[in-house]
């Protein structure tokens, strides 16, 4: 099976290169070269899947003979955690990479395949070159070949550590690397365009919701990268500043940037370099994050092993800096817009700043992770910044962003009047001041006067976002006569976009909100507790009642009974503890050995709404260890005779003895003997219970933070809901020619101006005039077409999005 | 005042405060920074000072002090003389003898003394091309 997984894998290049070469060359019109170079995508997307089916059977079934099973899984491996096994490897990570980027290949590539056809074969060849390198990788770098076999074939594996072996962990690696991978298609298509100088709105229609899609694997990546340390790794929080924390941050902080900034160039043809360059910011910034997981040039918690491919993967970064730098500035022409921003006061100008301050939050996010590298270069002395650095700049650009979040929403597009603004305004302005006074007088949260404007933002962004929606469905529901939960749905349901974009920005407000209270707001404190003895934390009572042990062939657990009263009420037990596991392939023989392999926390949670209440043990093993290793003497003594031990070891000794000589016997002795053994460390494990020495205990109490967990998921949803095909493509009313999507795109500038003025954000005035332009922007698409002799236009080009009305057909009179 | 005038004022301003910024921040990084060292450096390190030490823990030195824990690290290659350590507070889950650690404090009498919630523990699987164990 492995000599034909590397056959594949080599064909699996073979076509990659293929697919990239027949591109080129039918990149003239050759309509039947670039439809087999599509195809051959999809062939190279089936054979990466056939590699991974053939590496998840050799973990399915216990396949050591592969050096990836042997490496990362073992027969003990529960079979759940056999299937990610293949991740936690490097050459795993790197097929798994491979294959995302197939995937998303593909579907581009389907998704496109009767348009933009000058542009498509560069993108096609840009993401097979990159296929291409990253198979090369499993195929020609050493250490990296993840069909490399075992001879003779191992018993078992050494097993995928036990700190892995947590469900959110099967899927935080697929979804980082989906999020990594899929920004390669918005970045293959900007090259695309770029080549070929057809730097309009296209290639961004095309691949705007491949962008979304990454963006949306991308947070919820972290999120779950976060969930997983605040739950798992007995350490109480859920962001480090780590290099690869950051490294994954960074470009999901430019995509957010892209995906604004996009829409202003959708909508109104500006910011062209700008969008170039954040598309490739973003892609490098993807391919840092792989970097910095396989090369260990910064000190990180996700340690890894000295490996080869580091400098592979900095080689092509270097190539796609450079190269797509070149190709901007040669095309710098091309890409110059001859409009201005209209007004300050208006949607883009704010998806400016917003983008300034993503990209200023990125920047200094780069220069902290990476100050390591610059201070040596500088100083020649290795230095590092801390979290309280990071927090420092971060804090003041998290809470603007929060703001911004807020004002966006509430302006329109092209220019927004005092009044309307006024009108808009008033209300949220209003809830963010009465947020802030009733925080500073009935809470301490002037204590830290970053929190405090960052709750009083949130107020305005909240207080905003539930207008626009209150409005829009009131506008609905007067044309309508629907309900007002009705009206609500019809009125997401046909603006997926602009909703699902608000949704995402609530739960962005939420989850700051919880980030703010938690990180200024929390109690922490590690305390040394005897059974029976009691700390007060926060105001809740903490009284370590009695401990507790849970013993297997595997691993023995040590824990603690914690009664949490509040108020003098008992609220709730909680059960902290920690597992030590036996080295992987030692489930049997010396005691002493259960603190020989990793330990792993299980935290003791009580999450409320209001706070959570963490607890994490750190027992006191100590005593154990010493009656671990007096057992082991004992029995070693036992077995041997020695005199002084009781009469049934002489029997066993006598057993063993004849179990050396007939290897008949030996399997009955060793039963024995591992019988014995259990029994012995049961007895040890046992006496934990009667252990007075203290455990230590961290206790942290953490205000709010269960909003950062909501706040993630209400991004979640919304990202989901503006990703969804709006119903007149799903109906099949695809929008068939470039022509038609720019119509499309141009009606639905339209609508939305109609939907501000009806929920009164553009006055009578400012509608009129914006109207007017969108109008005459419109005649002039239709003119061109009429022009260019595509026939009559007849009135609407894509589905009924609109929440009010059909746009009013547009005919040259 | 002329658009054209006004737009470069704009720029202007913009790129003053970008420039501004971006010195702080340089400013910042470098004063906030703490040096990086290995076991081996810190020896004969003058006392106060703040120090990222990367070590690697010698199997077998660790114990409990007290509540909190001594143990001895030596250089991330394993040469070198090896130097004492005290950390107050909860160590991380993968801690243990032979892990390489990043732990931040300064050396008093030729001991290291770790700041608490400082302390961190290099995963041990992820990534590694040779298993060690």
């Amino acid at each position: 099976m492995a000599s034909l997984g590397g056959a594949l894998l080599a064909l699996a290049f073979a076509t990659a290169l293929g697919a990239a070469a027949l591109a080129l060359a039918g990149r003239h019109g050759d309509r039947r070269r670039i439809d087999l170079s599509r195809r051959a995508v999809y062939a190279f997307c089936a054979l990466l899947t056939a590699c991974i089916a053939i590496i998840e059977i050799a973990f399915a079934g216990d396949d050591f003979g592969f050096r990836i099973v042997r490496e990362h899984s073992s027969i003990d491996t529960p079979s759940f955690y056999k299937l990610a096994a293949m991740w936690s490897s490097q050459e795993g990570s790197l097929l798994l990479w491979a294959w995302v980027l197939s995937i998303a290949a593909s579907i581009s590539l389907w998704a496109t395949r009767n348009k933009l056809r000058e542009l498509v074969p560069y993108a096609t060849a840009v993401m097979m070159g990159i296929a291409a390198f990253f198979t090369g990788l499993m195929l020609f770098a050493p250490d990296v070949q993840p069909f490399t076999t075992l001879s003779p074939v191992p018993p078992d594996g050494t097993g995928l550590n036990p700190l892995l072996q947590h469900p959110s962990m099967m899927i935080h690696p697929p979804m980082l690397y989906s999020g990594y991978v899929a920004f390669t298609v918005p970045f293959a298509f900007a090259i695309g365009a770029l080549i070929t100088r057809r730097v309009d709105a296209e290639w961004i229609r095309a691949t705007r919701r491949f962008a979304l899609v990454a963006w949306t694997f991308l947070g919820f990546g972290l999120l779950l990268g976060a969930r997983w340390s605040y739950t798992e790794l007995g350490w109480g929080g859920y962001w480090a500043w780590d290099p690869v924390e950051n490294a994954a941050l960074m470009p999901w902080l430019l995509g957010t940037a892209f995906l604004h900034s996009i829409m202003v160039q959708e909508k109104r043809g500006m910011l062209k370099v700008w969008n170039a360059c954040l598309v490739v910011g973003t892609f490098s910034m993807a391919l840092l994050g792989t970097f910095l997981v396989r090369s260990g040039v910064l000190q990180s918690i996700h340690a890894f092993g000295d490996n080869t491919v580091g400098p592979y993967i900095l080689g092509l970064i270097g190539v796609v800096l450079i190269g797509s730098t070149a190709l901007i500035v040669s095309r710098l022409d091309d890409l110059r817009s001859p409009k201005r921003i209209d007004s300050l006061a208006s949607r883009e100008s704010i998806f400016l700043v917003n983008n300034l301050l993503l990209v200023g939050l990125t920047a200094v996010i780069f220069w902290g992770t990476f100050f390591p590298l610059i201070s040596e270069l500088f100083t020649g002395e290795k230095a590092s910044l801390a979290a309280p650095w990071f927090d420092d700049y971060t804090t003041p650009l998290a809470i603007l962003l929060v703001l911004f979040t807020g004002i966006g929403p509430l302006l329109s597009w092209r220019r927004v009047s005092w009044d309307s603004a006024k009108r808009v305004f008033r209300l949220p302005l209003a809830v963010a001041a009465v947020t802030a006074t009733a925080l500073v007088l009935g809470t301490a949260a002037e204590d830290s006067l970053w929190a405090l404007a960052l709750f009083a933002f949130a107020a305005f962004a909240l207080t905003g976002l539930a207008q626009e929606f209150w409005t829009g469905a009131s506008a609905r529901r007067r044309l309508s006569g629907e309900s007002m939960p009705e009206a609500t749905v019809g009125l997401v349901t046909r603006n997926r976009r602009r909703y699902g974009g608000y949704i995402v920005h609530a739960g962005i407000a939420v989850l700051l909100v919880g980030v703010a209270a938690s990180s200024s707001f929390q109690t922490n404190e590690d305390v040394d507790l005897r059974p029976g003895e009691k700390v007060v934390v926060d105001g809740r009572t903490i009284t370590y009642e009695k401990p507790t042990v849970a013993i297997d062939d595997e691993k023995i657990t040590l824990g603690a009974v914690l009664r949490v009263e509040e108020d003098g009420e008992v609220v709730g037990r909680l059960r902290p503890s920690q597992a030590f596991f036996r080295p992987s392939g030692q489930e049997t023989g010396l005691i002493s050995t259960y603190f020989a392999g990793e330990a792993t926390s299980e935290v003791g949670l009580r999450a409320g709404l209001g706070a959570d209440l963490w607890t994490a043990e750190r027992p006191n093993v100590a005593a154990l260890q010493r009656r671990a290793r007096l057992a082991d003497k004992g029995f070693e003594a036992c077995v041997k005779g020695e005199p002084g031990t009781p009469e049934q070891c002489k029997a066993l000794g006598a057993l063993m003895r004849a179990a050396a000589a007939n290897p008949a016997l030996r399997d009955g002795a060793l039963e024995q003997v591992t019988k014995l053994q259990g029994l012995a460390a049961e007895n040890v494990a046992e006496s934990y219970l009667t252990d007075t020495a203290p455990a230590t205990f961290k206790i942290i109490v953490n205000p709010l933070v269960t909003w950062m967990w909501i706040g993630g998921l209400i991004a979640l949803a919304g990202a989901l809901i503006a990703i969804w095909p709006t119903r007149g493509r799903r109906r099949g009313a695809l929008v068939r020619t470039e022509a038609d999507a720019r119509k499309e795109a141009k009606y639905r500038e339209i609508r939305d101006a109609e939907l501000d003025h009806a929920v009164g954000k553009l006055s009578d005035e400012d509608f009129a005039a914006v109207d007017a332009e969108l109008r005459r922007e419109a005649l002039e698409i239709l003119d061109r077409e009429n022009g260019n002799g595509n026939g009559k236009v007849n009135g609407n080009g894509g589905g009924a999005d609109g929440a009010t009305r059909e746009p009013e057909k547009i005919e040259r009179s | 005042m002329d658009p054209q005038r006004k737009r470069k004022i704009r720029l202007v301003t913009a790129l003053s405060v970008a420039v501004l910024l971006a010195v702080a921040l340089i400013y910042t990084s470098f004063s906030a920074s703490t040096e990086a060292k290995e076991p081996s450096q810190l020896l004969a390190a003058s006392p106060g000072t703040s120090y990222e030490m990367t070590g690697r823990v010698v199997k077998g030195s660790i114990r409990h002090v007290g509540n909190g824990i001594a143990f001895r690290v030596v250089d991330r290659d394993g040469g070198g003389r090896s130097l004492p350590v005290t950390y107050q507070g909860t160590v991380p889950d993968p801690f243990r003898g032979g892990r390489e650690i990043v732990l931040t404090g300064s050396v008093e009498n030729g001991t290291f003394v770790g700041e608490p919630e400082t302390l961190i523990t290099k995963c041990p699987s992820k990534f590694t091309t040779k298993s060690d164990g």
